[in-house]
């Protein structure tokens, strides 16, 4: 199908994209990279009569290293991140994560801050972020404020962006010498919404882990933590048994939603045996 | 109706100055502006791949790009990478592979292709197939296709050496 008819502006300044937010509330939509608004638009799912193009913005480029943290622009692709050193470097979950998206050529539009923001529970990024422990910036007319992801994803494709704010960059923590992180996921085919996916981060002490973050995609409405088997596993040496234990406390804590073809007792299978190949390689 | 908005984009190395609809996508303006029939429309929403070209160097979703979008960019179609032979090797592989039966798919094949080529000259079978998993053939059953790729990364190597 064809997008319905809809005017085009191309602001130089995010103070142009606060003034035009202000103006036309719910009427606009942003576009960065697309691959997302595009479909629905073309599927007229999404009738905006403004489409407000962010791209021309350069403070939303770029990734870089600001003190103890990596910013990672909300304009940076998926492509991108998954060749940037300094990802490779600071926050290497997200170039593991980076080739499970969709498809080279959506990976070359699709933008990491476009897919925070849509907030969809069966994405990478926010299942990254939340594993990471990350921030997300967003400025209004009103000023800049970061907001943990821990209290970012609210609800199904619903953030903690007010109207009139824009994603404009995430802050996530560098990684230590010490830093473990595993990132699986499971789809009938490459690039295809994966049934279920898994990132986690940790610190490595000897043969225990600490700061434990487990945060899985394809589950709830919104990216989730699974905090018991988190706490189950904090501090304890990674033995067989634990793993076997906290796999338990995985299944028995999530309360998956079923999708298309999977029911939950599948998806929570699933989360289980993503999770039982992936804590082994954290004791290496 | 929403109003036209001009722009100037460079398309196979010409330079084209069009007023667009705003909601016109990059394939839609490149087939019926510019009369460029190569690049395919089949699900315009992103799944199929056919629509695949080239925008300031790198494959894209030509149905889930605006036209105005591309504004002072460079685009490729396969029209473009056909004339100026870049792609000949590739498409003589399809040929002698079989790796096209209707040919509804080959050009956005093709353009993921040679990005492919271009990023991993070494790239394995499995990577081959990861890579064109973006763009569907209803016909072949993806095997000569994968066959045809992987004959061209061979050829390019040995060619190097």
């Amino acid at each position: 199908m064809k997008a319905a008819a809809f005017n085009y502006v191309k602001p130089a300044s995010l103070a142009q994209v606060f003034e035009l937010l202000q103006t036309h509330g719910d009427d606009a939509r942003l576009l960065a990279g697309g691959q997302t608004l595009m479909a629905t638009l073309n599927m007229r799912l999404s009738e905006p009569h403004l489409v407000v193009d962010i791209t021309g913005i350069q403070a939303l480029r770029g990734i870089s290293v600001q003190g103890a943290v990596l910013r990672i622009g909300a304009l940076v692709t998926h492509t991108d991140i998954e060749f940037s050193p300094l990802v490779a470097q600071h926050a290497p979950l997200l170039k593991t994560a980076a080739p499970h998206i969709a498809h080279r050529a959506i990976r070359n539009s699709g933008t990491w801050g476009g897919s925070i923001a849509y907030a969809d529970p069966a994405a990478e990024w926010p299942t990254c972020l939340l594993a990471l422990g990350g921030a997300v910036v967003a400025q209004s007319s009103r000023g800049e404020r970061r907001i943990a992801a821990d209290d970012f994803f609210t609800g199904l494709y619903s953030t903690a962006l007010a109207p009139d704010e824009v994603l404009t960059s995430c802050e996530i923590p560098l990684a230590a010498a010490d830093h473990w992180f595993g990132f699986s996921e499971l789809a009938r085919r490459h690039g295809d919404y994966a049934i279920v996916g898994m990132a986690a981060t940790a610190r490595r002490q000897g043969r225990a882990l600490q700061g434990v973050r487990i945060a899985l995609l394809g589950i709830a409405a919104t990216p989730v933590r699974a905090l018991k088997a988190e706490a189950l596993l904090e501090g304890r040496p990674l033995d067989q048994e634990l793993v076997a234990q906290a796999v338990a406390c995985l299944r028995a804590e999530i309360e998956p939603l079923p999708d298309l073809t999977n029911t939950p007792d599948t998806k929570r299978h699933l989360a289980g045996v993503l999770l039982q190949r992936m804590l082994p390689a954290a004791s290496v | 109706m929403a109003d036209l908005y001009p722009i100037k984009v460079s398309v196979n190395g010409q330079s084209h100055q069009c007023s667009v609809q705003p909601r016109t996508h990059l394939v839609d303006f490149l087939r019926d502006e510019l009369g460029l029939k190569g690049s395919h429309l089949g699900c315009e929403h992103g799944v199929c791949g056919a629509c695949t070209v080239e925008l300031d160097g790198k494959i894209v979703r030509g149905c889930l790009t605006l036209a105005v979008q591309a504004d002072g960019g460079h685009v490729q179609t396969i029209e473009g990478l056909s004339q100026t032979g870049v792609i000949r090797d590739l498409q003589e592989a399809f040929v002698r592979r079989n790796a096209l039966q209707c040919g509804f798919c080959t050009s956005g094949m093709l353009m993921a292709a040679k990005e492919l080529l271009e990023t991993l000259p070494n790239a394995s079978r499995a990577e081959v197939r990861d890579w064109i998993s973006g763009n569907y053939c209803r016909c072949t059953g993806y095997q000569a296709i994968v066959d045809a790729i992987c004959d061209v990364l061979k050829q390019r190597k040995e060619a190097l050496v």
